[in-house]
């Protein structure tokens, strides 16, 4: 039976289930209000006893068959192709595969491989048969016993707030392992990176060329991993865009908190807010073909040579990019000191800017400073845009009118196109990846622990 | 400001430099007469002086017709209900009603005979003659230092030994300097409710000022911080002009000199502690003193 034939009627058992379930416990009284939980609950308990194990187990096989099926194919196979080392059988199974599932067949279809590819389809109809068998199976059982354990003294809404309970439990628990898994994939793959290239090679070398040799007797063949380049370029493009952005931010964050008029604050934020929105592709092309040409031409106004795809141009529009990070969330902190500071001040005889300067700002500071660790974080991570104008060239350079290139694009160049999983180049991306994860975590959590600290002094 | 001293029994007569207020209008002659009776005591040497003083919050009238004066060095209390205008009152006095956006206000208060709304006023330096302590202790997040010294610093003063010795001088009178001497450089948020409203008062003091008003500051204290409070007021009580809003009838009757009880945003009943809190003019400050109401 095809899976989604089988989804269906699992699904047409537990409406059923929810019917019967309901319908048995109105039926034990005789009216609605005398049972302990809204008749639905009932139906809803049913259903759960139908398709919760049921859907288990389904997932579990779904997990587990192909392996199975694999080792019972293994050990059909006869002896003399069971020596055979550990790649030619794998290319030999590979082969009865596509035979069974009518796929081509590298060289000739003996009538050895014919018979393993009969087994193989054997095996694989057992194992869908069986398969919604024992589902199917185990979904009536489940809508029985549910239906049967309905009386009175059931409790069921309390059952089927306890099984919510689990089921959204097992979401987040969901989310957070998969976010562990992706950590761990980067260690791990970063650590064969680093078994191919010694970590103080990736970390303090000058010379970044990760093209290595299609073949291996090439000369020159040998890529050279040296990362120090792409963090100096993602530090300048970071300086750079941070230049932009924490004054332009800053200055914007005090006007919209402590001058501005309602009025006019009610449609400023939201507009400010939208730069964040804007698709950073969109600012990419801004920068490539609009900032960097002006910045180009400008430059050689005043005599200066600047590359078509210049540090500046990435960093400024960058900078455009998180002006609302910093802006909206120094806003908030700015807005959140207390107004009985400013009444302090301004009870004192001071002006609304010698208040501002005195108290608000140092006091609004903390949260500020974290504010604007969260764009920093940002603006390391930021993709799009380094790779449409930062370019690509590693060079290691403090001249923002040069191109340089981030840790984040040669990620991106390293793993566009083809390639093999297992060399160096495409190894490296998982270590850049997971220097970039640090960073970023780094900063995440130093700014939280800012901000939280900032909080408490005024709880 | 200042009236006539005549001892003489109160009568009609004895006020007459009110042309209009809360009398004029259709009150009945008995009527005004009893108002003016209960809101006019003899006062020496006003320093603060509100005439028909009516404010709005937009739609909303905060204050009613407010005409009274405030003796210069003497400790004035406003009681009464919660709502009933008390802060905004106070607040009116060094404008720091002006930080919200709708409000109107029509008569006028005067500060030492010139009016505070007038167009050349320069409310920093209005507020600087006029300090404020809050209901909620508001110190900087500062060191304790720096917050006294705050208001020196922004009029300018930044000598080292000039602040030392005002930071000093404001501490003792405020009664601190024995309990923060030894930690000037902390920050003044890690010191308790009661050491941290006695630190605003020294912080409104190292300024000088002519008035201090006092916001509900002891509303947010236990009964021994509140008494230190007290007794510090009644120690500055003759170098500052002193007017405290107070919801705790007791703490009026302790420490003021004279009592103002205001009701929705009208001046019911001013006159000497004593004779408001034990012969009260008017039955609904009675009401409002035996706690019958509020
Ligand atoms: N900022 C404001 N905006 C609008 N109405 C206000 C504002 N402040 C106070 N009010 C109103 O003015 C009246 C008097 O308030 P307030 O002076 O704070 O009373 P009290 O200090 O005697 O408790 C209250 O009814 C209050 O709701
Ligand atoms: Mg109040």
């Amino acid at each position: 039976m095809h899976l989604s034939l089988l989804l269906l009627i699992l699904g047409l058992l537990a409406t059923v289930g929810f019917v019967l379930g309901r319908h048995r416990a109105l039926g034990l009284v005789d009216k609605a209000a005398q049972l302990r939980s809204l008749p639905g609950y009932y139906g809803a308990y049913v259903l759960l006893w139908c398709a919760l194990p049921s859907l288990l187990v389904l997932c579990l096989w779904l997990a587990l068959d192909s392996g199975f099926v694999d080792r019972l194919l293994m050990s059909d196979l006869p002896a003399a192709v069971q020596q055979l080392p550990e790649e030619e059988l794998a290319l030999y199974i590979r082969d009865v595969k596509n035979l069974a599932t009518g796929n081509v067949v590298s060289g000739q279809a003996g009538r050895e491989l014919q018979l393993g590819a009969d087994r193989y389809q054997g095996l694989l109809r057992t194992n869908l048969v069986s398969r919604s068998l024992v589902v199917l199976g185990l979904a009536v059982l489940g809508l029985f016993l549910g239906w049967r354990s309905i009386d009175l003294r059931l409790k069921a809404m309390n059952r089927v707030e306890a099984a919510a309970k689990w089921i959204l439990m097992a979401g987040s628990t969901l989310a957070v392992f998969t976010t562990l898994g992706i950590i761990l994939s980067l260690i791990f793959e970063a650590g064969r990176f680093f078994r191919l290239v010694p970590m103080g090679e990736f970390l303090f070398g000058l010379r970044w060329s990760p093209q290595l040799a299609l073949r291996a007797d090439q000369v020159g063949s040998s890529g050279s991993f040296g990362a120090v380049p792409l963090f100096a370029g993602t530090l300048l493009i970071t300086v750079i865009a941070m230049l932009v952005a924490v004054p332009v931010g800053l200055l914007s964050a005090i006007y919209l908190a402590e001058y501005a008029g309602p009025r006019f604050r009610t449609f400023a934020k939201p507009l400010l807010e939208i730069l964040a929105g804007v698709p950073t592709v969109v600012y990419g092309f801004f920068a490539a073909l609009t900032v960097a040409p002006t910045l180009r031409r400008f430059g050689e106004g005043l005599g200066l040579e600047v590359a078509s795809e210049s540090a500046l141009a990435a960093g400024a529009v960058m900078g455009i990019m998180i002006i609302p990070y910093v802006s909206s969330l120094s806003d908030d902190v700015i807005s959140a000191v207390p107004r009985g500071l400013r009444e302090a001040s301004l009870g004192m005889g001071a002006t609304q800017a010698e208040t501002i300067r005195r108290v608000v700002f140092p006091a609004a500071l903390p949260g500020i400073v974290g504010g604007i660790l969260l764009a920093v974080s940002r603006a390391i991570g930021e993709t799009m845009i380094v790779v449409m104008a930062a370019g690509l060239a590693a060079n290691l350079t403090a001249n923002p009118l040069e191109a340089v290139t981030t840790v984040t694009v040669q990620i991106v160049t390293l793993l566009v196109g083809d390639q093999e999983f297992d060399s160096a180049k495409t190894l490296a991306a998982f270590a850049l990846g997971l220097m970039l994860f640090l960073v970023t975590l780094v900063l995440n959590v130093v700014a939280l622990v800012v901000v939280r600290k900032y909080r408490e002094q005024y709880e | 400001m200042s009236q006539s001293t005549e001892a003489a029994a109160l009568s009609s007569l004895s006020v007459p430099f009110r042309p209009g207020g809360v009398a004029d209008g259709s009150a009945s002659l008995a009527m005004s007469e009893d108002i003016a009776r209960a809101t006019q005591p003899q006062i020496e040497n006003s320093v603060l002086e509100a005439r028909d003083f009516c404010l709005w919050y937009g739609e909303k009238q905060a204050l009613k017709n407010i005409s009274m004066e405030v003796p210069e060095k003497q400790i004035t209390a406003f009681i009464g209900p919660s709502g009933c205008g008390k802060s905004t009152l106070l607040r009116s006095i060094n404008r720091l009603n002006d930080l919200v956006p709708s409000v109107r206000v029509d008569g006028d208060i005067l500060f030492e005979g010139e009016s505070v709304f007038g167009a050349e006023v320069d409310t920093n330096l209005l507020r600087k003659r006029v300090g404020m302590v809050f209901q909620k202790s508001n110190p900087f997040p500062k060191s304790i230092y720096e917050n006294v010294a705050y208001g020196c610093r922004i009029q300018g003063i930044s000598h080292r030994t000039e602040l030392d010795e005002i930071v000093e001088r404001s501490l003792r009178s405020s009664a601190l300097w024995d309990e923060v001497k030894d930690r000037l450089d902390d920050v003044a948020t890690g010191l308790s409710g009661g050491q941290q409203q006695r630190l605003c008062i020294a912080r409104a003091i190292a300024v000088e000022p002519e008035v201090i008003l006092f916001d509900e500051p002891c509303s947010a204290l236990d009964p021994i911080a509140t008494a230190k409070i007290e007794e510090l007021m009644k120690e500055l009580r003759h170098q500052y002009t002193q007017v405290i809003v107070t919801h705790n009838m007791q703490q009026a009757s302790r420490i003021s000199d004279f009592t103002a009880f205001l009701y929705l945003g009208e001046l019911i009943e001013y006159g000497p502690t004593k004779s408001v809190f034990i012969n009260p003019i008017r039955q609904q400050t009675e009401d409002y003193i035996t706690g019958r109401f509020g």
